[in-house]
């Protein structure tokens, strides 16, 4: 067992765990910070993502020994009190969201998104830089829309006549 | 419509949670002294199991148990079986192998539970369980429906000689053939409609806990039907007493028909908790699922369609052999039958029809309901021969359907369905103007110029949901009514709690419900809480598929929200002195219509508890309940119409455009609508373009995870252009037909029919991977 | 994932001799993109993992006229962010900006991908056409010398890479073609072109990993134009076959990538 210390959506935790423990484990079975999802187990579908010092990555791909010293965001950090962050706001305008599962590692993907591109992000980048995070339930279209919205983004034609 | 009430669009309610990460689906749950579990499965396809050894295993760090077969057989737990009892056409039942929760004696699929083991940590669960030592004595394979049923092939079960679990039909035969013998032209193809993996991004699970205080269990899972679970489990399974087991299932990430089955794992947990004495909390990983979640599809189909010389539709014969895996899943005989056969007339009128459907085991996961079950495969049938005829016609494929529409209505048809309404030419134009099908030829040329070819195809679906009129499955071989109930309870502070048997896990029934009592009180949605999920909770109910909550579920709660109206309508008018008649409710207040005599809503629901002024003779307090059961399915029909461009030189498809338009009947929340559509359109196109799986010959699935099966990404699909006709359906209180289903129903035709426009071979199996549309297109060259 | 146990070296030399004490059980954790997902899936289960991110040595990209060296620590999605690599050789960059997705660029290696070797990793593409360097706390091995076969590089025992180098050539391109699930490249083609010739780089669809299309290479050298490689045959038999493209369908990628990556190259 290995003493791991993270600062969790700005509060330091300490832990103990097994070194083989990856980041996710800990996060939800640690800290109980179950909003960070497992939804495959080769690092593809992203249900995972969370930010660790400001990135992106999948929990399900670092071990939580890695992630010591690190400052680690979680979707249960993203809100600030009763405000919705909005990357959140945007995912429930735009019904971006059915069943929930994909959910927290879209919104923590879309805002590393548009922490990298701004306004400048269009469709064809969106859909390009989901290829880490797999929706089941919405054919991607009204994520794609919520993430162009939030990012203050013109929407494509197509959507833009909706 | 009010802002809220039927047809606005509102937003979810249950976003919020779900947002903000506090969302909670099974594996987020724990119990004190709860521990883990993990399967010890089956690496081969066939063999018998001539030993299991688990002693080092047993001694390994934080075991605290480990189960098999047998001593499941021997504590009395029953094998799964299907609840949908189908005869072969000479009468003979349908031929059921023992399945039982962990086997015993033989495995017949990669993947089959063996043995369970309880730790302390998922990790020491997983580490014991790979040292579990069975010996195996390997046997013969067959993966394939059309082997399995070959002189010779491997048996997989001594109850189905030859593996043969039904040869079944549908129609008449001989008027069949003798349209065929008057036929001018008859189109042949050959279908092969792919397996695929259903997926929901949320691994099953579940949280099996034996409380020896109250001889209680408590089941959490990933269902879409908690009561039907609990049923199962209690009266077939054997597990546990029904009114001493609750099955909870809370937010659930998805389903789409995998979610329906009571699978071996929730069974075995239960079992654990109380041999272990520990809460028992087991999650699939995504290898795990690929290897037990029920598969969808799987069929082999010869298709005939006979014509006159007006292009007039004679007949269909139809042929299919269809894959039910290793063991039959709880509907798996009702897939390939009663929901595919009789939608074969589709948007036609067709006078004779006849089908044969052999359902076969094999090697392979078991195959049941996934989005659609049946009726995609069935709609892939009627619309890919559509196509195919038309363009042995040489005439258009639009005014080919339209001339064999079915214009009057109620229709019935040759396969059982007697279809209550829809309007065919109403979506057709509503999606080809949609789709600008005129100025398509334009864009062909300025795609050739690029040296892309472009194609376009098209599929007129119809379907059959709101399953279903109870008495009708039951005299087709259903084991359980279809009806659905529900519960409106009002607070005497007049707020209200809706309980239903239908659950969500995605659908957004926590909105588009509570619309309900927005437009029947004019109350705020956010004063509606809808309860689901729970047995201890909710009365009963049959569950959530087959888009069913809006047509079956809805209804109940509004013939519930009936009973309360009335009664509300009566306290009103004793205390406003009255007539009953003349009380309406609207904007949360109860008036007298033509006065400004009125009560709050609050007002009357506090007098229906305080029961100060009550009419004579009235009980106190205001709560309804209501079972609702259907008097016929629903038809959402609609036109779907696909435009592609083939690189020709790589064989990848692009989907320039994708336009639906649906008639789903009444709509309750466009939006919610819509994303449905979305969803249904991404699956679809994924059978068409990305899902399939591959076996190789010892049966092993090489498609078992995101490395090899190709789910479908945002990259692959297009923004979809939808639209909606409102047709009402006249089979119940709201018109609704259902929306969940069509979009995986009707698009993969139109995807196959537009690619093989594209590139000029009709001879095209899905999913047509870039390599095959490449050696498709070499074909031609 | 089976037991094993993390070390944080924070120089070469102390992730060297950690890894000599450890022996053949440890490997060195970079990224952690394949080799973690490997470990998940118990095909991998080193007893030690010495975690080189936190090794100073192996950071920073270095720009020197057309001269590029780039840490074997640089993450992909530094590499694509460059602006220092962007201009004086964009189609670098732009391959680092196709592997994986987000979250695996801002975690993965070039380092770690290169020693890894994957048979469809991007970056060993890119070193054979640009007859890179690739440097370790030992030696400077040629890209030539160092991929061998499928997993298998120069690489000894205890050996890390510290950096690549490679000089920026006049015009240069990578062009991806991916498998529909797995998104890595079904056929990957890097084109670099000099006033000396033309190098090709090929991954994801050989038999025994990343290649350099010699016969493409000649035809291009004599006429840089997405046509000059029309008449040529890929031979089949050199070519991986799998579920996703039997090896016909991969020898025809192999031309009509390389000709998209000519034709992007000349677009730059």
């Amino acid at each position: 067992m290995t003493d791991v210390t993270i600062t969790v959506n700005g509060r330091e935790m300490k832990g103990s765990v097994e070194d083989r423990t990856l980041l996710v484990q800990f996060l939800r079975g640690n800290l109980g910070l179950t909003g960070t999802h497992v939804g495959c187990d080769t690092s593809q579908c992203g249900a995972c993502v969370v930010h660790v010092d400001g990135k992106a990555v999948k929990s399900c791909t670092m071990l939580a020994v890695q992630a010591s010293g690190s400052s680690v965001t979680t979707i249960e950090g993203l809100a600030s009190g009763a405000d919705l962050h909005p990357v959140q706001a945007a995912f429930r305008e735009h019904h971006g969201l059915q069943c929930g599962y994909c959910t927290p590692g879209m919104i923590m993907t879309a805002v590393d998104m548009i922490q990298r591109h701004g306004s400048s992000l269009d469709e064809e980048t969106v859909r390009e830089e989901l290829d880490g995070n797999i929706c089941r339930c919405t054919g991607y279209h009204n994520i794609v829309k919520a993430i162009l919205s939030a990012a203050g983004a013109s929407q494509p034609q197509s959507i833009a006549a909706e | 419509m009010g802002v809220e009430g039927i047809g606005a669009k509102v937003l979810r309610k249950e976003d919020r949670r779900f947002i903000t990460g506090r969302g909670r689906y099974v594996d987020d749950m724990s119990v004190p002294g709860m521990k883990y579990a993990a399967f010890v499965r089956s690496p081969h396809a066939h063999a018998k199991i001539t030993g299991i050894d688990t002693s080092s295993a047993e001694g390994m760090p934080g075991v605290i148990g480990i189960l098999n077969g047998q001593q499941l057989q021997g504590d009395g737990i029953g094998n799964l079986i299907c609840g949908w009892a189908v005869s072969s056409k000479d009468g003979t039942p349908m031929k059921m192998g023992a399945w039982p929760a962990l086997a015993v004696g033989t495995v017949r699929h990669v993947g089959q539970a063996v043995a369970i083991v309880v730790a302390e940590t998922q990790l020491q669960a997983r580490d014991a369980a790979e040292a579990v030592m069975v010996d195996y004595e390997e046997l013969p394979v067959v993966t394939t429906a059309v082997d399995a049923l070959k002189e010779g092939a491997p048996q997989l079960h001594p109850e189905a000689p030859g593996n043969l679990i039904f040869d079944w039909e549908l129609g008449d035969k001989a008027a069949t053939d003798a349209a065929f013998s008057k036929a001018a032209h008859v189109t042949k193809i050959h279908i092969h409609n792919n397996r695929l993996v259903p997926n929901p991004m949320e691994p099953r699970a579940a949280l099996g806990h034996y409380d020896p205080a109250e001889d209680h269990y408590t089941c959490w899972t990933t269902s879409q039907n908690p009561h039907v679970a609990r049923l199962v489990m209690s009266a077939f399974y054997n597990v546990a007493p029904e009114h001493k087991l609750r099955v909870i299932a809370p937010d659930v990430g998805g389903g789409f028909g995998s979610k329906i089955y009571i699978y071996p794992e929730e069974i075995v947990c239960l079992w654990a908790s109380k041999r272990t004495g520990v809460p028992v909390k087991w999650t699939s990983d995504r290898s795990e699922a690929f290897l037990t979640d029920a598969h969808g599809r799987d069929h082999e189909t010869d298709v005939e369609l006979a014509l006159d010389a007006d292009n007039k539709i004679l007949g269909l014969r139809v042929g299919t052999i269809a894959n039910l895996g290793a063991y039959m899943s709880l509907f798996s005989s009702s897939v390939p039958t009663y929901l595919y056969a009789t939608l074969l007339s589709g948007q036609y009128d067709i006078p004779a029809i006849h089908a044969n459907v052999k359902t076969v085991y094999t090697n392979t996961v078991p195959v049941d309901a996934y989005r659609g079950a049946g009726r995609p495969e069935a709609t892939y049938v009627v619309e890919r021969t559509m196509e195919t005829a038309a363009r042995e016609l040489g005439i258009s494929p639009a005014e080919f359907r339209r001339k064999n529409f079915i214009r009057s209505f109620p229709h019935q048809t040759p396969v059982i369905m007697a279809y209550d309404a829809g309007d065919f030419d109403a979506t057709l134009n509503a999606g080809m103007e949609a789709a600008d099908v005129a100025g398509f030829e334009a864009r062909r040329e300025e795609a050739k110029s690029r040296g892309k070819l472009r194609g376009l195809g098209m599929s007129c679906y119809i379907e059959a949901c709101g399953i279903a009129p109870s008495k009708a499955v039951g005299s087709l071989g259903a084991g359980v009514g279809l009806w659905e109930s529900a519960e409106v309870r009002v607070n005497p502070v007049g707020t209200i709690e809706i309980l239903t048997g239908s659950h969500s896990h995605g659908q957004g029934h926590e909105t588009t419900f509570a619309q309900l009592v927005a437009e029947r009180f004019g109350l705020p949605v956010d004063n509606v809480q809808i309860v689901h999920g729970d047995t201890d909770k909710v009365q009963f109910g049959m569950g959530t598929y087959g888009s069913r909550s809006g047509a079956v579920g809805m209804s109940a709660i509004v013939k519930a929200l009936d009973k309360v109206e009335a009664k509300a309508k009566k306290i009103a008018a004793h205390v406003l002195e009255a007539d009953e008649g003349d009380i309406v409710i609207e904007n949360g207040e109860v008036k007298v219509a033509g006065t400004d005599k009125k009560l709050g809503w609050h007002e009357v629901c506090l007098g229906a508890y305080t029961a100060h002024n009550l009419p004579d003779g009235m009980e106190p307090g205001l709560k309804e309940g209501a079972f609702y059961d259907p008097t016929n399915f629903t038809f959402p029909a609609g036109c779907y119409i696909c435009e592609v461009e083939v690189d020709p030189e790589t064989g990848t498809t692009e989907i320039i455009q994708f336009v639906a338009a649906d008639d789903f009947g009444r709509v309750i929340n466009p939006m919610i609508v819509e994303g449905q559509v979305h969803g249904g359109l991404a699956q679809g196109i994924g059978q068409a373009l990305l899902e399939g799986t591959h076996y190789d010959d010892a049966g092993q699935l090489l498609t078992a995870s995101y490395m090899d099966y190709a789910m479908p990404r945002a990259w692959d699909l297009p923004n979809f252009k939808v639209s909606t006709n409102e047709t009402l359906c006249p089979g119940n209180p709201l018109g609704m037909k259902g929306c969940g289903e069509a979009g995986a129903i009707g698009s993969p035709p139109a995807v196959i029919n537009a690619i093989t426009d594209a590139i000029g071979n009709n001879d095209l199996t899905m999913p047509a991977t870039p390599e095959k549309v490449w050696k498709a297109l070499n074909a031609v060259a | 994932m089976y037991e094993t146990s993390y070390h944080r070296p924070t120089s070469l030399e102390e992730a060297a001799n950690l890894a000599t004490e450890k022996g053949d059980e440890a490997k060195y954790l970079s990224g952690g993109m394949t080799l973690i997902p490997t470990m998940k899936q118990r095909l991998a289960a080193p007893e030690a993992l010495i975690d080189l991110r936190h090794v100073g040595e192996l950071k920073g990209i270095t720009v020197n006229g057309r001269s590029i060296r780039i840490g074997g620590g640089v993450t992909h999605a530094e590499v694509a962010m460059s602006d220092e690599i962007k201009s004086v050789c964009p189609g670098f960059a732009s391959l680092a900006g196709l592997i994986g997705d987000p979250a695996v660029r801002h975690m993965g290696t070039v380092g770690g991908s290169v020693a890894n070797f994957d048979p469809a990793a991007d970056y060993p593409a890119a070193l054979l056409a640009l007859g890179g360097t690739i440097h370790t706390n030992k030696r400077e091995i040629a890209a030539d010398d160092f991929f061998l076969g499928l997993f298998e590089t120069a690489l000894e025992e205890g050996e890390i890479v510290t950096a690549v180098s490679f000089e920026a050539p006049d015009q240069c391109a990578y062009e991806k073609f991916r498998n529909p699930a797995s998104r890595y490249a079904m056929c990957g083609v890097f084109v670099a072109r000099r006033a000396d010739g033309v190098k090709v780089g090929v991954t994801g669809a050989g038999s025994s990993g990343a290649f350099r299309w010699s016969d493409g290479e000649q035809a291009l050298s004599s006429d840089f134009a997405p046509e000059a490689v029309d008449g040529l045959t890929v031979s089949e038999a050199d070519m991986m076959g799998d579920i996703h493209g039997s090896s016909a369908y991969r020898a025809n990628l192999v031309k009509v990538v390389t000709k998209r990556a000519v034709k992007k190259a000349l677009s730059h």
